[in-house]
C-alpha cells in the first residue's frame, strides 16, 4: 500500500509540473508582449523582454572637458568631470572603443604624455597632467554603464495620440457593437421559429442552417463587395455592419435554436393554451429564458468582429480615418516592423477588450462553444 | 463622437426597426385571420401557417443575400473573365493548376491541414487531461483558453516578436533566438527559412487553437461515466491504460468535431500569413492568394472566385457530415 501511496503522490507531482509547463508555455508570448509594452523604447531593442527588471547594460562614450576647463592644483594641471548621467552606475572603462570595460572603476591609467585618468566607482573622472592641456577636443572615455530597468507608459501616451490608435478604437466600437446587437434579434426570432413552431420546410431549413455555418467568407467577398456598390451602399459602416449581420446569423440561429429546443415543452403548451400569442410567449418567455444562449453568442461574435481584419479590410476601405485595430495593427507592422515599442502597445491595446470580455464572461463562452461546437470560426 | 452617435443611431434604428417588423407584422396578421369571431378556428390555422415566415423572414433575406446567392454569383464569376464581361468556362481553374504559386498554395494548405488539427487536437487534450483534477485546473485552462480571444493579427505581432533576428553573437531580443543563441547556436530568420518557416507560421494558429480543443475535450472528459474508469482501475490499469484505451476512445466522437472545426478555420487561413509573411518566402495560402487576385494590382475578379469555389469545394465534405450529424441528433 505504502508503494502504491508513494507512485500516486508522485504521479499528482508530475502532473502539476507538466500542467504547469504547458500554461507557462501558453502563457509567456503574451506575457513578453504586454512586458515589453511598458518597457523604455532603447531597452526594448537592446535586450530581452525577460531581462526587464534586472539592470541594463548599455556601452557608450563620453568625452572629457578641454584644455580650458583645467584648473592648477599641487602643480598640477587636472580636469575632472563625471562620465555618468542621472541614475547609472559605473560597470567598467577604458580609453579604446574596442575595450568599453578594460578598467574597473578607480583604477588609473596613463593615456599619454604622462597624462593620467582615474575613473572612480561614482562616475567622477580626474585627468591629470604635469603640463597644460593643449587639446581642443576632450578625451574619449569609453564606459560600460548599469542603467536601472526603466518601465514607462509613454509608450501607450505615444500610440494612443500619434499613430491614430485612439481613433482606430472608436471605428472598431463603432462597427462592432451594431454588428452585435442585430442579428441576436433576428436570429432570436428565427430560432424560436425553427424549434417551436410546426411548418413544412422547417427540417430543410435548419440543414441549411447548419450547412451555412462552415461556408468560407472567401466565398461571398466579391460577390457582395459588387452588390454593395450597386446598390449604392459603397464602403462603410453601413456595408459593414450589413455583412457582419449576414456572416454571424448561422451561428446565431444554430446556437440559439439549439438552446431553445432545450426549453421546457409544457411551459409554452401551458401558455398557449392559455391564450397568449406566439408573440407574447416568445417576448415574455422564451427571450429571458434564452439569456445565456444570447450571452454566448453576443460574446462570440463581439470577440469576431472585434478581432476581424478580412471583412473590415473589404467593405470598410483602408484609408486612415476608417481604419479598425486589427487594420491599424497591420499597417504598422508593415511601415514600424522594428519599432517595437510601438508594436507591442498597440497590439496590447488592440487585444485588451477582448481580453476583459474573455476573462468577465469566460462562462458563457464555454457554454457557447459547447453547444455550437459545429462551427467553425 | 460622431461615429459614437452612428454607431448609438444605428443600434436604435436597428433594434427598432427588427422589433417593428416583428411586431408589426404580427400585429396586421392577427387583423387580417382575428384569432376569434366565426371562424376564430379557421383563422389560427390560417395565420400559424404564415406566423413562422413572418419570424423567418429577415433572417432568410440576410441569409440569401449574404450567404447563398454569393456562391452561386461567385461560381458565376469564376467562369468569366476579370471583368465579368465573358465566358471563359473552366480556364480560370486550368490556369490556377499550372500557376506556380497556386500550386504552393494548394500544398501548404494540405500541410497547415495534417499539422494543425493534429498539434491542437492533441495538446488540447493533454491540456484537458492534465489540468482535469487539480486544484489551480481552471486557472490553468483560462489561461490556455485565453489565446482564442487575441486576434490573429494581435497573434502575428506577439509571435513576430518571438522570431525577431538580430546579428549572431548580439544580445538576441526574440526569445527562440535568444533561447537557441544561449544553447550555442546560431540565431536564425526564421521566417524565411524555407521550408521550415511554414510550421512557424502554423505554430500560431495551433496556439490560438489548442484552448478551444481543450475546452470542448474536457466536458467530453467529466462525461465519461465513472464507472467504466473506476472498473479499468480496480482491473489493474495504469494511468496510461485508462487515458488511451478507456478515456479516449469514449470521446471519439468529440474529437473528431473538434478536428474538423479546426480543419475549418485552417482551411480559411488569412490574417496570419497576411501579416506574417504575406505569402512570400514560400508561405502562400488560399485565402491569401485569393485576397492577391482581388485587391493587388489588377483586380482579377474571375480567377479570385475561382479560388473562393476551390476553397467552397474543400469544405463541403465537412458540410455534409455536419448536416447528416446534426440530423442524426435530431432524431
Amino acid at each position: 500500500m505504502e508503494g502504491m501511496a508513494g507512485q500516486k503522490s508522485s504521479l499528482v507531482w508530475a502532473v502539476n509540473i507538466a500542467a504547469f509547463l504547458l500554461v507557462l508555455l501558453w502563457t509567456i508570448p503574451t506575457l513578453g508582449l504586454l512586458v515589453s509594452s511598458f518597457r523604455d523604447r532603447d531597452q526594448i531593442l537592446t535586450s530581452g523582454w525577460w531581462q526587464s527588471f534586472s539592470a541594463q547594460e548599455a556601452t557608450g562614450f563620453v568625452r572629457t572637458g578641454t584644455g580650458d576647463d583645467a584648473v592648477q592644483q599641487d602643480g598640477q594641471y587636472v580636469i575632472e568631470g563625471t562620465v555618468l548621467e542621472e541614475g547609472q552606475s559605473l560597470i567598467g572603462w577604458g580609453i579604446r572603443a574596442r575595450e568599453p570595460a578594460a578598467f574597473q572603476p578607480g583604477e588609473t591609467t596613463e593615456i599619454e604624455d604622462g597624462w593620467q585618468l582615474t575613473v572612480a566607482e561614482d562616475g567622477s573622472y580626474r585627468l591629470t597632467s604635469d603640463t597644460p592641456f593643449e587639446m581642443r577636443r576632450g578625451e574619449r572615455i569609453f564606459v560600460t554603464t548599469g542603467a536601472p530597468a526603466r518601465l514607462t507608459t509613454e509608450n501607450y501616451n505615444r500610440v494612443l495620440t500619434a499613430e491614430g490608435l485612439g481613433r482606430a478604437f472608436m471605428n472598431t466600437l463603432t462597427v462592432t457593437i451594431p454588428a452585435t446587437v442585430i442579428p441576436i434579434l433576428i436570429a432570436a426570432f428565427a430560432a424560436y421559429a425553427l424549434a417551436w413552431m410546426e411548418f413544412p420546410g422547417r427540417a430543410l431549413l435548419t440543414a441549411a442552417v447548419v450547412g451555412l455555418l462552415v461556408v468560407p467568407l472567401q466565398v461571398a467577398l466579391i460577390p457582395l463587395l459588387r452588390l454593395h456598390n450597386e446598390l449604392g451602399i459603397g464602403k462603410g459602416y453601413l456595408g459593414i455592419w450589413l455583412a457582419h449581420t449576414g456572416f454571424g446569423l448561422p451561428l446565431a440561429i444554430y446556437l440559439l435554436r439549439n438552446y431553445m429546443v432545450g426549453l421546457p415543452r409544457e411551459v409554452i403548451e401551458s401558455a398557449r393554451v392559455d391564450g397568449a400569442t406566439e408573440f407574447q410567449i416568445f417576448r415574455k418567455i422564451i427571450l429571458p429564458l434564452s439569456f445565456p444562449a444570447l450571452a454566448s453568442f453576443a460574446i462570440f461574435q463581439f470577440l469576431w468582429v472585434w478581432n476581424d481584419l478580412l471583412v473590415a479590410t473589404v467593405f470598410l476601405g483602408n484609408t486612415r480615418e476608417q481604419l479598425v485595430m486589427t487594420g491599424v495593427l497591420r499597417e504598422l507592422m508593415g511601415s514600424k516592423g522594428g519599432e517595437w515599442e510601438i508594436l507591442a502597445t498597440s497590439a496590447f491595446i488592440s487585444i485588451a477588450v477582448p481580453l476583459i470580455v474573455f476573462f468577465a464572461m469566460q462562462k458563457y463562452l464555454v457554454r457557447g462553444l459547447l453547444a455550437g461546437s459545429v462551427k467553425g470560426g | 463622437m460622431e461615429l459614437f452617435w452612428l454607431a448609438i443611431g444605428t443600434i436604435v434604428v436597428g433594434v427598432f426597426g427588427c422589433v417593428a417588423w416583428f411586431w408589426g407584422s404580427n400585429w396586421i396578421l392577427d387583423r387580417i385571420y382575428p384569432p376569434r369571431g366565426p371562424n376564430a378556428g379557421d383563422n389560427i390555422r390560417k395565420a400559424n401557417q404564415i406566423r413562422p415566415w413572418l419570424f423567418l423572414g429577415p433572417a432568410i433575406l440576410f441569409l440569401g443575400v449574404y450567404l447563398v446567392y454569393p456562391i452561386f454569383d461567385s461560381l458565376w464569376r469564376s467562369m468569366h473573365n476579370a471583368r465579368g464581361s465573358e465566358f471563359v468556362g473552366l480556364s480560370n481553374y486550368a490556369w490556377h493548376m499550372g500557376d506556380g504559386k497556386f500550386r504552393e498554395s494548394m500544398r501548404n494548405n494540405m500541410l497547415w491541414l495534417l499539422v494543425v488539427p493534429a498539434l491542437s487536437t492533441l495538446f488540447g487534450l493533454i491540456a484537458a487531461q492534465l489540468t482535469d483534477r487539480l486544484k489551480w485546473g481552471n486557472i490553468g485552462k483560462s489561461l490556455i483558453f485565453m489565446p482564442m480571444a487575441i486576434s490573429f493579427v494581435g497573434a502575428g505581432v506577439i509571435w513576430k516578436f518571438i522570431y525577431e533576428y538580430r546579428a549572431p553573437g548580439e544580445p538576441q531580443i526574440g526569445l527562440l533566438n535568444a533561447i537557441v543563441q544561449a544553447l550555442g547556436g546560431d540565431p536564425q530568420l526564421w521566417l524565411t527559412l524555407i521550408p521550415w518557416n511554414n510550421f512557424f507560421l502554423m505554430i500560431v494558429l495551433v496556439w490560438i487553437q489548442t484552448g478551444f480543443a481543450m475546452v470542448i475535450l474536457s466536458a467530453a472528459l467529466r462525461g465519461i461515466p465513472e464507472e467504466t474508469i473506476e472498473a479499468a482501475i480496480l482491473d489493474g490499469a495504469s494511468p496510461w491504460q485508462v487515458f488511451f484505451k478507456i478515456k479516449v476512445p469514449q470521446i471519439m466522437g468529440t474529437i473528431a468535431v473538434v478536428w474538423t472545426t479546426i480543419t475549418i478555420v485552417v482551411l480559411k487561413v488569412f490574417d496570419i500569413v497576411f501579416v506574417m509573411t504575406n505569402g512570400q518566402w514560400g508561405t502562400q495560402v488560399l485565402a491569401n492568394l485569393m485576397y492577391d487576385w482581388m485587391f493587388r494590382g489588377t483586380p482579377d475578379y474571375g480567377r479570385g472566385s475561382a479560388i473562393a469555389i476551390i476553397l467552397m469545394l474543400l469544405v463541403t465534405p465537412i458540410m455534409i457530415w455536419n448536416i447528416v450529424n446534426a440530423r442524426r441528433e435530431v432524431r
